[in-house]
């Protein structure tokens, strides 16, 4: 298998509100006063890869940074520190501002959360499908018209509704546009952003079961973001689980699911409603987050929720170790590794 | 089932006046809660499940309208009471919480106050002792250091936070039933775990009845006793929640629970639903609105829905039903 | 550069807009009155001197201070000039300088709003400044001082009109473009290939736009006011121009001796104007955020 994406210790940080304006900036030059500003976490020495025709999971909840992660990989914000390379190019040396008319940028694309939001109310459907045809591969005419209706029809958009405006469309009629502008420049990864979340259950099946067609026609690595892991675990070969601007926990998606070996991932796991079952196991997390504000780089992220804390927890940052094909970030890995007869 | 209901739903049905028609929202919908018990009224969007809860709390749109039915809360019927009547039993009998806490506090006055303030009007506690009750409310909602955070305004805490004010806002006067219209949908797993928790908790604390709104099949089974299962402004099927999740009857159910990534070892097994819902501003729509996407549709579907096609519990509106698996028939003869 | 797929043609476009006009104006009634009303003030602008019974500029004093009369629907004022001719003449003018300052600040404040609202920085920064330094200023004064300074020609006065207008329309612009400057469209194109300026043009004007319009439409009320108030200090266009304001000033005096009529009918056609417009301004909203169609 050869390695589609490398990511590299990239790390995100924000300054504080916004950060200090220009003049005391200024005056901090001369005042000699302290550079270092406190700063958020966001993302925090995040390393992995994807191959080529695979799907990776990213889970995680609000505030763990998959956000910011994923709107670096696809190169709509800078990183502050690592690399990340799609196939043999470096795009993190390339400033987001002017990545827009990079000759790469057709090969990373992105379908969002919520396509009512994420396509100009005041574009149609062929419009929105359209633009990426036009601005990256330079579509015109029939040409174009050709292209954007081979699109729709592969996602299953009947071409009588391509004239119609994102609020004239159902839900999943809209989940069809998002994806179909997405795959328009045929990218070599794909990064859903939640695609699913804003669905009701039955059209979610119906498109879960597009991008899964879609990636065998046209074969395309996914990057599948989402919060419900039930969703994940059917969908993806791997998953990496973040918890605060770090990956604690990667391996395959059955098997990290089966048997989480990190306690964040083993409480979230617990908190997923089950129909056939009862709230049985009150597996809780108390408590609030850390701060993602200048964390102790000593301190384990989630020690103060976690069930286990011990002095360990507190003066060496666990790092992610391997165990065949899981990885995790905690002390006491070990201990919850499946019996093998 | 000798004792009387903490809430009966008879028959009701609620229309929508809009600029492209008359939208039927509920045709004929009954259901009914037992004291303490935990109910889950489940549907996609445009069941009809919501629109159910605002009717019944008397905070439909000005453009929707009951048409009829009735809504029996210890003896009074919601739907047909005056204001005044039902200013008297919102709070004290019946409360509701939703999805977006912030657009139910009030902004402008501190947590605190706002939770007194209902222990004052319905609560029967003296002016004077209702803050610090509210304080020990906040702490029963699992607020940490109730007393300051008592005199914080909305703005100041985090959504979390700000649910736990709202359920400790409805739940302050210890009304006999809760309405919970979709409180966990956006928030986390785990927040979602820790509120449910919290919800339950405090309902069997206090012997109180709960309506679980939820497009989340997998939650409300989870949660519940009782699934009601909505479809185009219509119950399709009432049951114990084992018995539906294990042998659901209307085709829809069955659909339903197919659809849930959960219930599936694979992506192929998921199964979506054939069809879409129907136009409910149709005046043609057929007696059975689930028959025009129905596999097991017979000639019987024409005519107007029967309302037992199983046991007692197990309300199935459907002709043509999913057979009864032997577990629950034994059951069904001996009731 | 719109390719239309070849299957049916955008049921959008102006067929659209008719169609949901035709529905604004009959569910609401005055606006229909007002679009009516406005209509007849377009017509008169663009008729006026050609259907006027009289020469507004001819002076007849034989004539003078008549009162209405058959001859004179609104009678004549101090040097025998037929006051209706005069007024629905001036129409073209204090039309013209709505229209122009309007148009002015619209192109003024909307670019650089939106352009503040996107990029930050120093341009919302520069930006931001001349508002502020703008609006230190009570607005009329400010009128009155940049015409005073330039000359009372009718371009100042539009300027003028512009400028004292001007942080209303960036702070508008600059809101909605702050707004949108995250949206997930905005991303997306981005994703697309769009640069920056391409954005800016084709995403985010467009949905800054319908604000500004009914914006514009309650401006040209006040542009008129604000020219009939510099003419009345004499600041505005200089006689024998007819202009409601400046008929409205020198009619004023002759209020007291009984001979209404110079300023009345001026006055009304004013206030009838700026009312049409402020009334229009909400009919036009309503047709033109597409969120309210159905």
């Amino acid at each position: 298998m050869t390695t589609l994406l490398d990511v590299a210790d990239v790390s995100k940080l924000f300054p504080v509100g916004g950060g200090p304006g220009f003049f005391t900036r200024f005056k901090r030059r001369f005042s000699g006063g302290p550079e270092a500003l406190p700063k958020v976490h966001a993302v925090d020495d995040v390393s992995f890869t994807i191959e080529k025709g695979e799907t990776v999971g990213l889970v995680g909840e609000s505030g763990c940074g998959k956000s910011t992660l994923v709107r670096a990989l696809t190169r709509l914000i800078d990183v502050s520190d690592g690399t990340i390379k799609l196939g043999e190019r470096e795009l993190s040396r390339k400033a987001a501002r002017v990545f827009a008319r990079d000759r790469d940028r057709a090969r990373i694309q992105m379908v969002f959360q919520d396509a009512g939001e994420s396509v100009n109310p005041r574009f149609t459907a062929f419009d929105a499908i359209a633009d990426p045809l036009r601005r990256l591969r330079k579509l015109r005419g029939n040409a174009l018209t050709w292209q954007v209706e081979t699109v729709a029809r592969q996602c299953g958009l009947p071409l009588q509704l391509l004239t119609r405006f994102p609020h004239q469309l159902s839900g999943g009629q809209r989940a069809r546009v998002g994806i179909a502008r997405a795959i328009a420049v045929n990218p070599e990864l794909l990064v859903l952003d939640e695609p699913t979340a804003a669905l009701d259950v039955s059209v979610q099946v119906v498109i879960l079961q597009l991008l899964q067609q879609l990636k065998k026609e046209i074969g395309m690595s996914y990057l599948f973001v989402s919060h419900d892991l039930s969703v994940v675990r059917l969908l993806c070969d791997r998953v990496l689980v973040m918890y605060l601007g770090k990956v604690v926990e990667s391996g395959p998606a059955k098997e990290v699911f089966d048997h989480p070996l990190h306690p964040y991932t083993r409480a979230l796991v617990a908190a997923v409603p089950r129909l056939h079952e009862n709230a049985g196991e009150r597996l809780r997390l108390t408590g609030e987050p850390r701060s993602p504000i200048d964390p102790d780089p000593k301190v384990c992220r989630f020690y103060g929720r976690c069930p286990r804390g011990t002095d360990a927890c507190t003066t060496a940052m666990p790092a992610l170790r391997s165990f065949g094909s899981r990885r995790v970030a905690c002390h006491f890995a070990e201990e919850f590794l499946p019996q093998r007869t | 089932m000798a004792a009387t209901p903490a809430l009966s739903v008879e028959g009701l049905s609620v229309e929508f006046r809009t600029r492209s028609g008359i939208v039927r929202a509920l045709d004929n919908v009954s259901f009914s809660v037992d004291k303490g018990e935990t109910i889950a009224l489940v549907g996609e969007s445009g069941s009809g499940k919501s629109v159910t809860a605002y009717a019944v709390m008397g905070i439909l749109d000005p453009a929707g309208k009951v048409t009829a039915g009735r809504a029996m809360l210890d003896g009074l019927d919601l739907l047909h009471a005056s204001p005044s009547q039902l200013a008297d039993v919102r709070g004290r009998k019946i409360a509701m919480i939703f999805q977006n806490p912030r657009t139910a506090l009030n902004p402008i006055r501190p947590v605190g106050q706002q939770i007194a303030d209902v222990l004052i009007r319905h609560g029967n506690v003296p002016r004077k002792e209702a803050p610090a009750q509210a304080v020990e409310m906040l702490r029963s909602v699992g607020i940490t250091d109730p007393a300051r955070r008592a005199k914080a305004y909305p703005f100041e805490m985090s959504g979390g936070m700000c649910q736990r004010v709202m359920i400790g806002i409805a739940l302050a006067a210890k009304p006999w039933l809760l309405i919970a219209d979709e409180p966990t949908t956006g928030l986390d797993v785990t927040t979602q775990a820790v509120i449910m928790d919290l919800v339950n908790d405090l309902a069997s604390q206090m012997g109180m009845a709960t309506i679980f709104i939820t497009h989340d099949l997998a939650l409300a089974g989870q949660r519940s006793s009782r699934i009601v299962v909505m479809h185009a402004g219509h119950v399709v099927e009432n049951a114990p929640t084992r018995e539906l999740s294990t042998n659901p009857r209307h085709p829809y159910t069955a659909e339903l629970i197919a659809a849930t990534p959960d219930s599936a070892a694979s992506l192929d097994e998921l199964a979506s639903i054939p069809g879409s819902l129907p136009d409910l501003r149709r005046t043609d729509l057929p007696p059975c609105r689930y028959s025009e996407r129905c596999p097991r549709k017979i000639d019987a579907c024409a005519q107007p829905l029967p309302y037992a096609g199983g046991s007692i519990s197990h309300i199935v509106a459907c002709w043509n039903p999913l057979p009864a698996s032997s577990e629950f028939e034994a059951k069904a003869s001996a009731a | 550069m719109t390719v239309i797929a070849t299957t049916p043609q955008r049921e959008g476009g102006l067929a659209a807009l008719i169609k949901h006009s035709r529905y604004i104006i009959a569910e609401n009634p005055v606006t229909g009155f007002a679009f009516a009303l406005f209509v007849l003030i377009v017509l008169a602008a663009i008729l006026g001197p050609e259907i006027v019974p009289y020469n507004p500029l001819t002076s007849d004093t034989a004539q003078a201070l008549k009162p209405p009369s058959a001859h004179h629907w609104f009678g004549t004022d101090q040097l025998g000039r037929d006051v209706f001719s005069r007024v629905v003449v001036a129409t073209r003018l204090d039309f013209f300088i709505a229209v122009a300052s309007v148009v002015l600040v619209f192109l003024m404040g909307g670019l650089a709003g939106v352009a503040a609202g996107f990029f930050g920085g120093w341009t919302d920064r520069i930006v931001g400044r001349v508002a502020d330094t703008i609006m230190a200023f009570p607005l009329f004064v400010l009128a009155m001082g940049i015409v005073a300074a330039l000359g009372n020609t009718v371009q100042n006065i539009v300027l003028a009109t512009a400028i004292v207008n001007f942080p209303l329309y960036a702070r508008i612009a600059r809101a909605e473009a702050n707004i949108r400057r995250d949206a997930g469209f905005v991303e997306a194109a981005r994703l697309s290939g769009n640069a920056d300026w391409r954005i800016l043009a084709f995403q985010i004007l467009p949905n800054v736009f319908p604000l500004l319009v009914v914006q514009m439409s309650l401006t040209m009320g006040y542009a008129i006011l604000n020219a009939a108030g510099l003419s009345f200090i004499g600041l505005g266009v200089r006689p024998p121009t007819p202009e409601w304001g400046i008929m409205v000033a020198e009619g004023a005096q002759f209020i007291v001796s009984g001979e209404w009529w110079n300023a009345a009918f001026p006055g009304a056609a004013l206030m009838v104007a700026v009312f049409c417009f402020n009334l229009l301004g909400d009919g036009l909203r309503d047709m033109i955020d597409p969120r309210r169609r159905t």
